[in-house]
């Protein structure tokens, strides 16, 4: 036995053998950290970006088996769709050249009118019992499933290349961005069912706008996608417009405030858009804020038709937009936002009251997805 | 629903005896430091304490990470409520939100309290109860 005299002995003191040990493996630590102290810090990136992989992983296959069981179910197909949906995840798409920037928001527009129809064509061949409406929440659905599959690909890439290499600067590129990729992840996966279901996402809250504004009056269809009403607003003419719904849809709303305004010869007085818009973090779900500009998302083409025609007839283009952030934007409308479409109405109702006289015709355009909102 | 990880709550034996070599050393580390305290070798008896305490945060650590948490797929979502409106009498109803329900959707059934066939879905959303918490973002 180990008398207390002895014990202590061991300890750390100046005279101890405990204190050399220490001494001994205080310096070692040092030399170790000083030569490999940035091995280390790759080894613990690369633990993280796996734990992340892995994750991403199983939503990229649950979003597969999603997409596979809605086409099952919705598109009574004869064969087994699971080869097509492989496939279709593998989808890329090509940006047109920008070396020369001249004409390339229209070689852009006719990319993704080849892209939408060949998407199409592709789900009318996976699920041919499926109808228009089902058609485009499918569409919705399997894009989700794509957007999954390339994250999680471009994840595996740089965490594969930076195990190769061990290259602090290769792993820490994707470590950086990685809680922002997983935030967007996270939104993709809890949406899908959304989309399967067809109900009403975030994103649809300016559609709900024009859907409640042109509720009672007579609708007719414009390019491409797009439902218009004339309806009279404060003593004013205004054209609604929102993509048709309730399929997952959102049109080309900029073609139809094109048409709208060279119809009219340009002969109106003013253009509100309504959409959803991204919030920062701090501000409240729901918030409504007006500004100046075009404010429809996506692959930049329709902002541009309106801001061309716009400047073309010098008509005034005004933005309302309720805030929201990524997740929320393409996950199940929340009730804030619900709610913030009334607000929406009342601040449109009041700008056309301040900038606009009696008899004027004015536009009112919902941007979004229209899916879960009919009209 | 979310499916449970099987090894949400498994601890790795190999760091499991880690934790429970770095844990008797802390101890038996405060417990030196104790006695060259009481014995009024306060040099020592620092020195010792200072490390038994690092080594029993060290391995309350390990502890906390080796509790695996389950992954979870993606945001939780609620339920999602449909709410049916009678545009006669005002009659309002809420529900479940089911497969075809949509905004805006005219409902064929007569409404249970003036038997007009005008029942539509007036309103689908979801409602998140978030906790509130006063900070000095607000």
């Amino acid at each position: 036995m180990l008398t207390l005299q002895q014990v202590s002995q061991l300890g750390l003191g100046q005279d101890s053998v405990g204190g050399w040990i220490m001494q001994i493996v205080f310096y070692g630590i040092f030399v170790i950290f000083m030569f490999y102290g940035q091995r280390i810090q790759v080894y613990i990136m690369i633990r993280e970006v796996a734990g992340s992989l892995l994750k991403l992983k199983m939503m990229r296959d649950e979003a597969r088996k999603v997409a596979i069981g809605a086409i099952n179910e919705i598109g009574k197909p004869q064969t087994d769709p699971t080869a097509q949906v492989d496939r279709f995840l593998e989808y890329f798409a090509l940006t047109p050249v920008d070396l020369d920037p001249s004409g390339i928001i229209w070689r852009l527009e006719h990319l993704l009118d080849v892209q939408d129809t060949r998407f199409k064509d592709d789900i009318k061949l996976m699920a041919p019992q499926a109808d228009d409406i089902q058609i485009n929440n499918l569409e919705n659905t399997l894009e989700v499933a794509l957007g999954l599959n390339i994250i999680y690909k471009v994840i595996r890439h740089f965490y594969l290349l930076g195990k190769k290499t061990l290259s602090l600067y290769v792993i820490m590129q994707v470590q950086m961005v990685l809680p922002m990729i997983m935030k967007e992840a996270e939104a993709y996966s809890s949406a899908i069912k959304a989309f399967q279901m067809g109900q009403p996402i975030g994103d649809g809250a300016g559609a709900l706008v024009a859907a409640k504004l042109m509720r009672d009056y007579e609708k007719t269809k414009v390019e491409k996608d797009m439902v218009v009403a004339k309806v009279p607003i404060e003593g004013r003419t205004a054209y609604v417009l929102k993509a048709e719904g309730p399929g997952g849809n959102v049109g080309k709303p900029g073609e139809a405030i094109k048409q709208i305004m060279e119809q009219n010869e340009g002969k109106i007085s003013l253009a509100i858009l309504i959409d959803a818009a991204g919030k920062l973090e701090g501000e409240k779900t729901g918030e409504v804020a007006e500004g100046v500009g075009v404010v429809i998302g996506g692959p930049e083409v329709d902002k541009y038709k309106v801001e061309e025609t716009a400047l073309k007839y010098k008509v005034p283009v005004l933005a309302v937009a309720i805030k929201e952030d990524i997740g929320e934007a393409i996950a199940p409308m929340r009730k804030e936002i619900f709610d913030a479409v009334d607000g929406a109405i009342d601040r449109i109702k009041r700008v056309i009251r301040e900038r606009t006289k009696e008899g004027d015709l004015v536009i009112i355009a919902g941007i979004g997805n229209s899916i879960g909102i009919g009209q | 629903m979310e499916p449970s990880n099987p090894n949400a709550n498994k601890i790795s034996p190999f760091l499991l005896v880690i934790v429970m070599i770095t844990l008797v050393l802390a101890l038996a580390f405060i417990y030196m430091g104790l006695q060259a305290y009481l014995g009024d070798k306060f040099e020592d008896g620092s020195l010792n304490l200072t490390l038994g305490m690092a080594l029993l945060a060290i391995s309350t650590y390990l502890l906390f990470q080796t509790k695996r948490r389950p992954l979870k797929k993606g945001l939780e979502i609620q339920p999602l409520n449909t709410t049916v409106l009678c545009q006669k009498c005002g009659f309002k109803n809420v529900r479940e939100f089911q497969r075809g329900d949509y905004v805006f959707k005219q409902i064929g059934d007569p409404c249970p309290k003036c038997s007009e066939k005008t029942l539509s879905i007036s309103a689908v959303f979801r409602e998140v109860k978030e906790k509130t918490k006063r900070s000095i973002m607000d």
